[in-house]
């Protein structure tokens, strides 16, 4: 076993312990909180496989923005207001065939997809030249597919927030 | 080899950083002390000098007190992200030229890492969790409020903090600091090139350093001390620290970014030598990062506290658009000239 094997190991035990913290405690900051580390621990991951790009990517905007946004929400209703958030177990038997059938997909893409792996390849100086010439070349259209759908949700939340303001003024 | 000139490069910069730290505190009570026509603290050592000394050893002594109701592990970690954050963003700034030390070239940075700008803004963003947590887990209304604040505030900077800075990554073309550093060579400053880039960049510097006018999270005539009320002994002196160390590393930054690092211009025309210009490029930069850390100081006793709603106007309604027509008229003007 190689130093990179053992980070990896690291790494990936980092993200599983936290991820299950996250599904099976009972307090829900805790599995807000343990969520930072699952997070961590797969931007991790991302930075040994050479993708830095993606690693900041992932802290940037999941770590910094969507989990922010979820402890921000969590801290406002728990304890502030009198409504006990709790996790609960719910809807055993679908939940288990669910799981156990993606569970067997992956295992089964796993084992038996032939990987392509290419050995000794020099690592790329710059990840992020690369991924923008991409992006506005050959991948242009998912790009601006996925702007568009953030817009929707932009106009979404938007329109939710301003619905609700009025019925109130007007009650 | 390599891996023990790193060890001695972190252990220096971190030494040096800590010192450096220990005194921006002793400056700022000085200079807020002479702007008020006061004397400040004097008493320990030359001209209180030796008074950083005194406050920590001071600090270390005190008894650490918990309040009763509080999440303990989420209260003792809190101040420990806050630290780690503020120290770890400065891994990557750049603070001097390579340098022949013994026959070897030492690269005076601690990590050039390809994307530095971003993982600048990947950690500054870490930072907030360290004062939100520190307002949850206190259980105390002061500092929730205060942990609440801080969280909407530095999300909101955020947004304009980035698009300044990528007005300052289209003119060099690279996301490396090191890059950028050398694009600004001889007086070609970002602050020249990015009047506007520089000003927004400032002020969202300031709002996430929570200095004022920005310090609503610890507004103390509201909040008591905001985020970190409950905290006492080395816990609340890691908040100050990092208070200090994020001042200290953002002035870094900035000086990186739109005061041409530690380019010292015209430097290479009086006949030093290699190693001396290397020497004079570094005190240059600290040069350059302490009359920052002064002007943070300066701005805090000039200018009063944002009302939270004022705040909240400027970051989305005034800085988002000018950061974004910054941006729009930068990329245009790179067209133009190309």
């Amino acid at each position: 076993m190689n130093l990179v094997d053992i980070i990896f190991y690291f790494f990936a035990l980092i993200t599983l312990v936290s991820a299950a913290i996250t599904v099976y405690s009972r307090n829900i900051i805790y599995s807000a909180f343990s969520l930072l580390f699952t997070f961590f621990g797969v931007a991790g991951i991302y930075v040994l496989l050479n993708a830095d790009f993606i690693a900041v990517a992932q802290i940037l905007i999941y770590v910094g923005g969507i989990l922010m946004l979820l402890v921000f929400g969590v801290m406002l209703t728990h304890k502030v207001i009198n409504v006990e958030i709790k996790t609960g177990i719910l809807n055993v038997v679908p939940g288990s065939i669910i799981t156990a059938i993606i569970g067997g997909t992956l295992c089964g893409v796993f084992v038996v997809t032939d990987w392509f792996i290419v050995e000794g390849v020099p690592p790329i100086k710059s990840t992020t030249t690369e991924i923008g010439t991409m992006f506005m070349t050959k991948y242009l259209l998912p790009f601006e597919i996925a702007s568009v759908v953030l817009l929707v949700a932009l106009i979404g939340a938007a329109y939710i927030a301003r619905r609700d303001k009025s019925k109130n003024q007007s009650a | 080899m390599e891996l023990l000139i790193s060890v001695i490069k972190i252990v220096v910069v971190m030494g040096v950083m800590l010192g450096i730290v220990a005194y921006v505190v002793l400056l700022e009570r000085r200079l807020s002390a002479a702007i008020q026509n006061r004397i400040g603290p004097n008493r320990v050592g030359w001209q209180g000098l030796l008074q950083p000394i005194a406050d920590v050893v001071k600090l270390v002594f005190k008894e650490d007190i918990v309040p009763l109701k509080s999440n303990r592990f989420i209260h003792d970690l809190a101040p420990i992200i806050s630290l780690a954050v503020a120290l770890t963003t400065f891994a990557v700034v750049p603070f001097g030229d390579k340098i022949n030390l013994f026959g070897y070239d030492i690269k005076l940075q601690i990590a050039d890492v390809n994307i530095g700008i971003l993982f600048i803004l990947a950690l500054t963003s870490l930072g907030v969790y360290g004062l939100t947590l520190s307002g949850w887990s206190s259980n105390s209304k002061y500092a929730l409020l205060g942990g609440v604040r801080s969280s909407a505030q530095m999300i909101s900077y955020e947004l304009s903090m980035g698009l300044a800075v990528l007005g300052v990554v289209m003119i060099a073309g690279s996301l490396q600091l090191d890059t950028i550093v050398e694009a600004q060579a001889g007086w070609k400053w970002n602050i020249i090139l990015q009047p506007i880039g520089f000003i927004t960049f400032v002020t969202a510097a300031f709002a996430e350093t929570n200095r004022l006018p920005f310090d609503l999270p610890e507004a103390e005539p509201e909040l008591v001390a905001g985020y970190h009320t409950e905290y006492s002994g080395m816990k609340f002196a890691a908040y100050y620290l990092s208070e200090y160390a994020n001042m200290f590393v953002s002035s870094a930054i900035i000086t990186t970014l739109y005061l041409g690092g530690w380019q010292v211009p015209f430097v290479h025309s009086f006949g030093f030598s290699d190693f001396w210009i290397g020497i004079i490029q570094v005190f240059g930069f600290l040069t350059k990062v302490i009359l920052f850390v002064s002007f943070f100081i300066i701005i805090r006793w000039t200018i009063p506290r944002f009302r939270y709603d004022q705040l909240m106007n400027l970051g989305w309604k005034f800085m988002l658009p000018v950061s974004i027509l910054n941006l729009l008229i930068t990329g245009l003007v790179i067209l133009l000239l190309s």
